[in-house]
C-alpha cells in the first residue's frame, strides 16, 4: 500500500461519510428488492475508493472479493494488492518489421487477465495495414479473418492501451476511478468506475473496453491468481483496460502477450535500466510512438528492428 | 410551515382537476412512461449491450439527447435577457415559465445521464466530500456541479414566485431579481461547460475545434426560444397570460440572428474542413453521406437539419413571415427539429465514426434505447405540464397585491 498516494481522512471526516453512505446503501437495500442483503453486498456498495483506503479497509475488500469470487466459480481465488516496486517505471516496444498478425497475444492476454469469452472482450487489437500505405489508421482492419499470415502486401499492427506519462482517461474520469500508478501503469479500481465511458471517448488509442454486458466466463477458463487493479474477473457496466500484466510484472515476469509471440516481437522491460532491453532499442533502433502529434507520452513504442 | 402545507394541498387540488382532454394526455404520457420504464428495466437486467452502443461509439442517443436538452435549459432562461431590455409586459411569467421549462429540462438531461451509465447506482461517488470527484481535471465533475446547481437554483426561484402567487402575496424582488440575473450565467455556463466536455477531447478531432462551443450557444439560442413561443400563444389563448404580438416577433427576430450567427459558424468549420481536406475531414464526410463506398445512415438526417436552418432563418428574417402566425409557426418547428438533429444526432455519432483506430461501425440507436428516450420525454412533459397547471392556475386566478 505505501506505493499508492493515499489520504487518510480524518475520524470526524470518515464517520460522518460513513453516516451519509449508510443511509444511501440502506435505500439501494431497500429498493433492489430480490437482491441477497447479505452484509457483504451493504459494504461493497459502501465501500471506499481503491486509493483512500485503509489497510484494514482493503484486506476486507480483498477477503470480500476471494469470497464473491469463490462463490460464483466454485474455486479459490486469490485477489491480492501489490504495490508497484520502487525505481521501475514499465515500458513496452513492438517490432512492427516482425509481428505477423497472428493474435496469439490476443488470446493469451485473454486467458491471463480474465476477460468476459462471450460477448469477447479484447484488450489487444491488431490491425492489418496495407504495406504501401504505410502506418495508417483510416487503412486499417481489425477484423481481418486470413488462412494463413501474413498476408501478402500487408503488416501487422497491434494496438493495446500505450500507458501514457499524459493519459487522457485520468483526467476525463470524473470520479478518479482510473489512474496512474508510481511505475506508470495507469489503472481501473473496477468497484468505483461508474460506466459513464467518458474515458473510452478520452483515449486516442481505443484502449478501454467497457463491459456492455455481464462478463462470462467458464471456472476452468479462470486464473486464478489475481490483482484487485489488474486482472480480477470484472462486472458487468464498468470499464477496463491492459495493465502491462501488472499481476506478472510487478513480480518480475513479462506479460503474457510478449513471452507468447512467436516472433520476438514484443519487448518488455523497466524504462529506468539503463542496460535495459528498452533502452538499447531506443538508443539504436528507429522508434516512434502513436498519435506523437496529441502528447499523450506513451510508454508503447513501436519500432523497425530490421 | 403551514404555508408550504396549504400550497402544496392546493397543488394537488389543482393538479386533479381538468377537463377530459387533459386527463387524456396525462394517460398518453403515462403510457410513455411506464414503456419507458419496463424497457429500461429491461437494460437493467440484461446490460448496456441492449443499446447499439458499443466500444467504437460509446455515446450515442442517450447522450445527444442530454446535449439537445442542456440547450433547451440554457436558452429557456437567457429568455429573460430580452423580456428585460425589451420591457416586456409579464416579465414575472417569462421568467417563470422559462425557468420551469429549464427545470423540466435539467431533470430529464439527469435522467438521460442515469440511463447510460453503466452503474448509476454509484452516484455518490461524484459526490464532493463523500466520494472522490475528479475536480477540476474531469470536464463531466464539471458539468455535473453546474447542471445540479442551476437545477436548485431554477427549482427554488420557479417555487418561491409561485408559493408567494399562492398566498396572494408578491415576490420579494430583492430576492427573486438578483437570482433570475444569476440564472443567466449559469445558463450560459451550463452550455459552456457540455460543450466543453466533447471539445476537451483530443482523441476526437471532430469535436477538437474551438468553434464547438460558440456553435452550442448559438443553436440553443433557437431551439429554446422555439418551444417557448409556441407556449406563450398556446397561454395566451387559453389563459389570461398576456404578451404583446411585438414581444413575440422580437424573439422571433432574435432567434433569425441567432440562426444567422450558427449557420455562420457552421459554414466557418465547413471551409476549414473541407479546403484544408485533412484525414480530420473523414467525420464530416461520414455525417453527410459523402464517403465513397460507405453510406451513412446519418446522411439523410444531417442534410434535413441543414435544410430546415436554411428554411427557418429565411422565415425568421423576413418581417411578413416572421409576423405570419402560420409561417412562425411552421419556422419555430423546422428549427426545433434542425437543432434536435444537430444536437442529438450530428454532434455526437460523427465524432465517434471513424472511431480512433479506423473503424466504422454503423450506429443507429436500437429499440430500448428509443423506449427509454420516450420514455424521459414522457417523464419530462407530464411534470411540464404538471408545473405549469399549477402556475397558471395560481398566477391568473388570485389578486397580487403589488410590493409594499
Amino acid at each position: 500500500m505505501k506505493s499508492q498516494d493515499q489520504t487518510i481522512q480524518p475520524a470526524a471526516k470518515v464517520s460522518r461519510r460513513d453516516a451519509i453512505k449508510g443511509l444511501f446503501a440502506l435505500v439501494a437495500l431497500a429498493t433492489t428488492s430480490g437482491c441477497k442483503s447479505d452484509s457483504d453486498a451493504l459494504d461493497a456498495y459502501v465501500q471506499q475508493n481503491f486509493r483512500e483506503m485503509t489497510a484494514e479497509q482493503l484486506e476486507e475488500a480483498l477477503s470480500r472479493w476471494e469470497r464473491r469470487y469463490a462463490e460464483t466459480f466454485k474455486k479459490e481465488v486469490e485477489v491480492s494488492a501489490t504495490p508497484a516496486q520502487e525505481g521501475v517505471l514499465f515500458g513496452y516496444a513492438l517490432d512492427i518489421s516482425r509481428c505477423i498478425g497472428c493474435r496469439r497475444c490476443v488470446y493469451a492476454c485473454v486467458d491471463e487477465n480474465n476477460q468476459s469469452r462471450a460477448p469477447q472482450v479484447h484488450w489487444i487489437k491488431v490491425l492489418e495495414m496495407e504495406k504501401d500505405k504505410g502506418v495508417n489508421l483510416h487503412h486499417a482492419d481489425q477484423y481481418y479473418d486470413r488462412e494463413v499470415v501474413p498476408h501478402p502486401g500487408k503488416f501487422y499492427f497491434p494496438v493495446a492501451c500505450q500507458q501514457c506519462e499524459n493519459p487522457p482517461c485520468v483526467k476525463a474520469c470524473p470520479v478518479s476511478a482510473t489512474w496512474k500508478e508510481p511505475d506508470g501503469i495507469v489503472t481501473i479500481d473496477y468497484d468505483w468506475c461508474i460506466g459513464c465511458r467518458c474515458c473510452v471517448t478520452a483515449c486516442p488509442y481505443g484502449a478501454r473496453s467497457f463491459n456492455w454486458a455481464e462478463p462470462h466466463l467458464e471456472p476452468d477458463e479462470l486464473n486464478t491468481k489475481t490483482e484487485y487493479l489488474g486482472n480480477r474477473p470484472r462486472t458487468r457496466g464498468v470499464v477496463e483496460k491492459c495493465t502491462f500484466c501488472l499481476q506478472r510484472a510487478r513480480k518480475g515476469l513479462y506479460p503474457a502477450c510478449v513471452e507468447v509471440c512467436p516472433v520476438g516481437a514484443r519487448k518488455f522491460g523497466n524504462l529506468n535500466d539503463p542496460d535495459g532491453e528498452l533502452r538499447y532499442i531506443i538508443e539504436n533502433k528507429r522508434c516512434f510512438i502513436l498519435k506523437e502529434e496529441l502528447n499523450t507520452q506513451p510508454k508503447f513504442l513501436y519500432y523497425y528492428g530490421v | 410551515m403551514k404555508g408550504s402545507s396549504h400550497f402544496i394541498r392546493d397543488s394537488i387540488r389543482i393538479v386533479a382537476q381538468g377537463s377530459p382532454a387533459y386527463f387524456g394526455w396525462l394517460a398518453l404520457l403515462a403510457i410513455c412512461v411506464v414503456q419507458g420504464l419496463l424497457a429500461y428495466q429491461d437494460q437493467v437486467e440484461t446490460g448496456l449491450i441492449l443499446t447499439s452502443m458499443r466500444d467504437s461509439v460509446s455515446w450515442g442517443f442517450y447522450i445527444g439527447n442530454f446535449t439537445f436538452l442542456v440547450g433547451v435549459a440554457a436558452a429557456a432562461v437567457l429568455l429573460v435577457i430580452p423580456a428585460y431590455v425589451y420591457h416586456w409586459k409579464p416579465i414575472r411569467e417569462v421568467a417563470l415559465f422559462g425557468e420551469l421549462l429549464a427545470v423540466v429540462s435539467i431533470i430529464m438531461c439527469l435522467l438521460f445521464i442515469a440511463v447510460d451509465m453503466g452503474h448509476p447506482e454509484r452516484f455518490w461517488h461524484m459526490i464532493p466530500m463523500l466520494g472522490t470527484i475528479n475536480f477540476p481535471s474531469s470536464i463531466m465533475a464539471w458539468d455535473a456541479l453546474v447542471l445540479n446547481f442551476y437545477l436548485i437554483l431554477n427549482l427554488s426561484v420557479a417555487s418561491y414566485i409561485i408559493y408567494c402567487a399562492n398566498q396572494g402575496r408578491h415576490y420579494n424582488p430583492r430576492v427573486v431579481v438578483p437570482l433570475v440575473i444569476l440564472s443567466v450565467p449559469a445558463a450560459v455556463s451550463i452550455h459552456t461547460v457540455t460543450a466543453f466536455l466533447y471539445n476537451g477531447m483530443a482523441a476526437r478531432p471532430y469535436w477538437n475545434s474551438a468553434i464547438l462551443t460558440p456553435r452550442f450557444l448559438a443553436s440553443a439560442f433557437c431551439s429554446g426560444p422555439a418551444i417557448l413561443l409556441i407556449l406563450f400563444q398556446i397561454l395566451r389563448k387559453a389563459t389570461q397570460f398576456e404578451i404583446r404580438d411585438d414581444a413575440i416577433h422580437k424573439i422571433a427576430e432574435l432567434m433569425a440572428y441567432a440562426m444567422a450567427f450558427n449557420l455562420f459558424l457552421f459554414g466557418a468549420e465547413v471551409f476549414k474542413e473541407f479546403y484544408s481536406d485533412t484525414h480530420h475531414l473523414i467525420h464530416y464526410k461520414y455525417l453527410f453521406g459523402l464517403l465513397h463506398g460507405t453510406a451513412s445512415p446519418l446522411a439523410p438526417f444531417a442534410w434535413m437539419s441543414l435544410l430546415f436552418a436554411i428554411v427557418a432563418f429565411l422565415l425568421f428574417l423576413v418581417p411578413a413571415t416572421r409576423k405570419n402566425v402560420v409561417t412562425m409557426n411552421i419556422g419555430c418547428l423546422l428549427i426545433y427539429v434542425s437543432v434536435y438533429i444537430e444536437k442529438g444526432v450530428a454532434l455526437i455519432i460523427p465524432g465517434y465514426t471513424p472511431d480512433v483506430l479506423g473503424q466504422i461501425y454503423h450506429y443507429v440507436p436500437s429499440l430500448t434505447e428509443l423506449r427509454v428516450a420516450v420514455g424521459v420525454f414522457g417523464i419530462g412533459f407530464l411534470l411540464f405540464t404538471l408545473m405549469v397547471k399549477v402556475s397558471i392556475r395560481v398566477l391568473f386566478t388570485q389578486p397580487v397585491t403589488t410590493p409594499a
